[in-house]
């Protein structure tokens, strides 16, 4: 019961993009996806949902991924991008609302006693229930992405993906935002998300997905892929990682040299 | 958020046609206009109207009541449906270069001796400009809204370049009257078939449209978020796209390029609906109809015997409003 790729390949425009990959995300975990800029998280995330056409296999919950119809795999898996604000007037309430569209009628006027209910929960799930009746774009950059996941939520799905959800948040949004994802997975959600962060990501995954030019250069846990070989390998820097017994995981350090500031001229 | 409600507005919609029946040199009572009305749905045998009271309403009044309540409610639904699928709120009906290719063909058409046959060729036109803009969006690497617009863009000045070649070598006294009226935008002379062929585009689009205001509503955090929510983003757009320009080359080669109606009804509405398309689009083309039927009685009868082309009153009302629209918008963010 978890999300299963194989042979993954994209080729857009006669260039390949993605080529052969294949891992596994298990159901009630937090998967990382972390690579360099421009390695394929996003395609990969977009080819998983079905956005862009690709060639392998994507199997969740023993069903074909990539065989179902767009609204069957809207009700099974959700999808959070890195930021997106609107022109629109909405409320908090109507965006969350927008969760529910992959389950109702184009005929249904309002939204039903159960769509209420799963938009209430989605809410309160993240905080957001004092905020309901607020304009959507009135809204901190944290508050809002904390709106579109309580939206990803209100689909009730089984599998969420989110590409780079806390790339514009500052660290406390970063960290509450990350925290709710892992409750989501402790909850029996398969989560997929793309991360900058290495730091971050060696904490929050509990299992970890390496691209590098569009192929796979490692998969599994943060402690066994992050050394200091692969993150050369993959980022071409030096690091080191320094174990954080308070804690009781590993940061990460960098030995790249960095200019040093002019010396003062007193002139 | 909703200080509107569809109910009021048919009521008023319904109260403000056999009103705008009445207004016109010749004074007709509302109870003659019912009576009228009544009288022709068989519901009322024995008419005490006179047959000359009578043609004036149903011959030259409701005709053109009808054609301005289409017109308006088609626009203002185009213009809706443009400012959701560009995610652009400045988008209007005429975007895509609809409304000079429809001059063009009118144009073209009426100084190629086929007076008779503009709205063909303004219909035709449109469609032409439509396809030429998505064409050149496609060619620069897919139609997106952005380069769908600046295609637009493109194909807007060079039609009307065409268009003013064309009248600059060709148009005379008569023809030249006639061209500027059409692209000022005018109900003048509307007949059953002009309200006719106006109702048929809308009873065609109109429910595509309606029905589909859930999904728009996906697209407001872009293509991405809607494709997520299950929509079929690429079939959805040609869809509306197919029935919009459908709508718009209809309304323009009947009333012309009568502007402001399809950018600012929908905005104002908005303001009292929100953005949810459900509510909205229902709302939109109410209002827009609204509008229509008392900018056209406006023009019709505020100078008479002299008739002011529509799109001058839509254009005066039109813009300050939008203004309005705009300080209102800016205020409540």
């Amino acid at each position: 019961m978890s999300l299963e790729v194989a042979n993954l390949s994209l080729r857009k425009a006669g260039k390949t993009i993605l080529s052969d990959i294949g891992f596994t995300a298990p159901r009630g975990q937090v998967t990382g996806l972390i690579g360099p800029n421009g390695a394929g998280k996003s395609t990969l995330l977009a080819a998983l949902l079905g956005f862009t056409p690709s060639s392998g296999h994507v199997r969740f919950e023993d069903q074909d991924l990539m065989a179902m119809t767009r609204r069957d795999r809207a009700r099974l898996a959700a999808f959070v991008e890195q930021s997106a604000n609107t022109e629109e007037r909405l409320s908090v309430r109507d965006v969350v609302a927008l969760g529910r569209i992959p389950f109702q009628s184009a005929l249904a006027s309002a939204n039903g006693a159960e769509d209420q209910a799963v938009i209430a929960a989605a809410l309160a799930e993240t905080g957001m229930t004092a905020f309901t009746a607020r304009r959507f774009d009135t809204l901190s950059g944290g508050e809002q992405q904390r709106v579109h996941i309580a939206r990803a939520l209100a689909q009730t799905p089984h599998l969420l993906l989110l590409d780079e959800p806390t790339s514009h948040l500052d660290i406390s949004a970063q960290l509450q935002l990350l925290a709710l994802l892992r409750r989501k997975a402790m909850a029996g959600t398969t989560v997929l998300l793309a991360l900058h962060d290495l730091d971050l990501a060696a904490r929050f995954c509990d299992h970890l997905v390496v691209l590098k030019a569009g192929t796979l250069a490692a998969e599994g846990a943060p402690a066994l892929v992050l050394d200091p070989a692969l993150l050369h390998h993959v980022y071409g820097v030096r690091a080191r990682l320094l174990h954080d017994a308070f804690a009781g995981h590993s940061v990460i350090v960098y030995d790249e040299a960095i200019p040093e500031a002019l010396p003062h001229n007193p002139d | 958020m909703n200080h509107l409600s569809l109910p009021a507005l048919t009521l008023l919609l319904l109260l403000s046609t056999i009103a705008a029946i009445t207004f016109g040199p010749a004074d007709i009572t509302p109870s003659e206009a019912w009576s009228v009305i009544l009288h022709h749905f068989g519901l009322l045998p024995e008419s005490p109207v006179s047959r000359l009271r009578d043609a004036i309403v149903w011959e030259l009044r409701l005709p053109r009541v009808l054609t301005a309540l289409g017109i308006g409610a088609g626009l203002a639904l185009a213009g809706t449906i443009m400012q959701a699928l560009t995610r652009n709120p400045l988008a209007d009906p005429y975007l895509l270069g609809l409304s000079s290719g429809a001059a063009f063909g009118a144009v073209l058409f009426l100084l190629a001796g086929f007076a008779l046959l503009m709205p063909l060729g303004a219909f035709l036109g449109s469609l032409g400009a439509l396809a030429l803009a998505l064409l050149i969006a496609q060619l620069l690497g897919g139609a997106t809204p952005s380069r769908a617009i600046l295609a637009g863009i493109c194909i807007s000045a060079l039609a009307s370049a065409a268009t003013s070649y064309l009248i600059f070598w060709s148009a005379t006294g008569d023809s030249y009257r006639e061209i500027l009226s059409w692209l000022m935008g005018s109900l003048s002379g509307s007949l059953w078939a002009d309200a006719g062929l106006v109702g048929a585009a809308l009873l065609l689009c109109a429910p595509i449209i309606l029905v589909s205001g859930r999904a728009l509503d996906a697209f407001a955090f872009g293509d991405n978020a809607a494709a997520s929510l299950g929509i079929d983003v690429p079939r959805l757009r040609w869809i509306l796209l197919g029935a919009t320009a459908l709508l718009t080359g209809i309304m323009v080669a009947i009333g012309g390029a009568i502007g402001f109606v399809g950018l600012v009804i929908p905005h104002a509405v908005r303001l009292a609906t929100g953005s949810r398309h459900r509510v909205l689009l229902p709302h939109a083309m109410l209002a827009g109809a609204i509008f229509m039927l008392w900018t056209d009685t406006a023009a019709r009868t505020l100078f008479d015997p002299r008739e002011l082309p529509v799109g001058i009153i839509t254009a005066l009302i039109g813009a300050p409003v939008f203004l309005f629209v705009l300080l209102r918008y800016r205020r409540m963010t």
